[in-house]
């Protein structure tokens, strides 16, 4: 048995603040994938839906929810919550029951309609949370850690705040290429630094925004895309789902403390290094093998943190990585030529599917201005709150 | 609003986590209901007090006033405080928390020794709810 899925179809419903229910983001985003694949949605055999949490009842949003959309056909359905991972999980999920026989065609799902300001739990007091703990005790905020991060990175790394407005220059540079992206304009270094800080080293135009948006992709089995007369698909050779390792160290969202290493040795991996080693070894490459990758910029420094992680440099050698340009648009390895989330913004359910999309436009050299020259090898790397994995390897 | 986090007054004032007696592994916030370490069969969780002073791994601060469940006077302009993630070398543990009022970022570096004492997190009529803060050692503002 192959370990291979095709991807017949990508879509999405461009990002930005858009004043809809998420549903027709999702719907957009499914009707274009599947009109992208050339498959009629009642062939759909399965449904995975990504859910998005509003008021702590992830029901609300399923599969099931695009499914009755769409019409209902009597597909399988399956829905998912992994945070920022959610969209891993769905594919995730879609990959596993292509692979086992259960399905021969799959539509994957994430949508969301964001709210204004920032992230914040769900209401009522919730002591057992650690969402609401961090909030309710602390204040500390999502972009509070992606300070801490950054902080960090400048006292053991030396990075610098310009190394850290260069991404965004670099990013907002792709994303004003990307038709889907929120935000299609050009940023300076002078724009980054005259921003107001958000938390401290960074400033505004190093946080990601909140946005509406939605992705989707058709999957089916190699057998089934033949019989389509799809001899060459972009193909998932691996997606990674896995948890950390106790203990951890680095001190992560949503939590107050680390856990203690007095008992047990950390394991040399952190987390974020860890769902990247499980995918190249799912799909037999690495680092070297790449031609992009597309990273979850929460902030400019932790973009820089991934180029570690992904084994792209030796830990420390991210920012000369960056100076170099070896990550940007023309450079050995272009990392997030989509723009990333500082062009998308964040829609939770949507985000991992999105860079699916990504990967596939741009490995059937489809990706326009921002296409990635001869790609042939993507990944992704992403990471859900509660130690949610995520990474997908994609292959043409 | 959660019980048993910190204990004591003044120079006595330290963080309460609990200790597995069957591997020794220290929890912060407490754990009472099972040990996390995956090697272990589980022991039982007593209390123990957390070392008083550590050392800044990394810190940051708050520019926007967070959303509840963060208790704050919307009547009042928003004044930022910092955050200190603090690594406690005797129990190898990294724990947040807010410094005391009047210490900023520009005050704080990665590696500085701070200690943990009492502080106010908000208040009302009837109440006041203490937390803990930490501060470089040395300062006694
Ligand atoms: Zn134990």
């Amino acid at each position: 048995m192959s370990g291979e899925v095709a991807v017949l179809g990508a879509g999405m419903h461009p990002w930005g603040k858009w004043g809809h229910g998420f549903v027709e983001y999702g719907v957009a985003a499914a009707r274009a994938a599947l009109a992208d694949a050339g498959v009629d949605w009642r062939d759909v055999d399965s449904v995975v839906g990504a859910d998005t949490v509003r008021g702590g009842y992830p029901g609300h949003v399923a599969g099931a929810t695009f499914a009755k959309a769409l019409g209902w056909q009597g597909a399988r359905v399956t829905s998912v919550y992994a945070a920022c991972a959610s969209g891993a999980q769905a594919v995730g999920t879609a990959r596993a029951q292509i692979l086992s026989g259960l399905a021969d065609l799959v539509l994957v799902v994430g949508a969301d309609a964001a709210p204004k300001g920032f992230f914040r739990p769900a209401g009522g007091d919730r002591p057992d949370d650690p969402d609401w703990l961090r909030f309710r005790v602390l204040g500390a905020t999502n972009p509070t850690y992606f300070g801490l991060y950054a902080r960090r990175r400048m006292a053991v790394h030396g990075d610098t705040l310009e190394d850290f407005a260069q991404v965004k220059v670099k990013n907002a540079a792709s994303g004003a290429l990307n038709p889907n992206a929120r935000y299609r304009k050009r940023v300076t270094a002078e724009e980054v630094a005259a921003s107001a800080v958000v938390a401290d080293p960074l400033r505004l135009l190093d946080i990601c925004a909140t946005s509406d948006g939605g992705a989707a992709l058709v999957l089916s089995s190699m057998e089934f895309a033949r019989r389509h007369g799809t001899a060459d698909p972009v193909r998932i050779r691996a997606v990674s789902t896995v948890t950390p390792r106790y203990p951890t160290t680095v001190l992560d969202l949503p939590d107050i403390a680390t856990d203690s290493a007095v008992a047990v040795e950390p394991a040399a991996d952190t987390f974020r290094a860890s769902i990247a080693r499980a995918a190249y070894e799912e799909a037999g490459i690495g680092p070297g093998d790449l031609s992009l990758a597309e990273v979850y910029d929460l902030s400019t420094a932790l973009e820089l943190q991934w180029y570690e992680d992904l084994g792209l440099c030796g830990e420390g050698e991210a920012a000369k990585l960056l100076r170099e340009g070896a990550t940007a648009l023309g450079g050995r390895t272009p990392v997030n030529v989509s723009g990333g989330l500082a062009s998308f913004g964040e829609a939770v359910p949507a985000q991992a599917i999105a860079q699916v999309c990504e990967l596939t436009w741009q490995l059937r050299g489809h990706a326009g201005d921002r296409q990635v020259s001869g790609a042939r090898v993507g990944i992704t790397a992403n990471q859900g709150l509660f130690g949610h994995g995520s990474s997908v390897v994609a292959v043409r | 609003m959660v019980a048993g986090w910190f204990a004591g007054d003044g120079d006595r004032f330290h963080l309460l986590g609990t200790r597995c007696s069957a591997c020794a592994t220290v929890f912060f916030p407490r754990e009472d209901t099972f040990c996390r370490n995956p090697g272990c069969a589980g022991g039982d969780l007593a209390e123990v007090p957390l070392s008083r002073r550590g050392r800044v791994w990394s810190y940051t601060d708050s520019r926007y006033r967070p959303p509840s469940p963060y208790v704050t006077d919307p009547e009042l302009s928003w004044e930022p405080y910092a955050l200190i993630a603090v690594e406690l070398e005797a129990e190898r543990i990294v724990v947040l928390g807010q410094t005391v009022p009047g210490v900023t970022t520009v005050d704080l570096a990665v590696g500085m020794e701070v200690e943990i004492v009492p502080g106010v997190l908000n208040e009302d009529e009837e109440t006041t709810w203490t937390t803990w803060h930490w501060r470089p050692t040395g300062v006694t503002a």
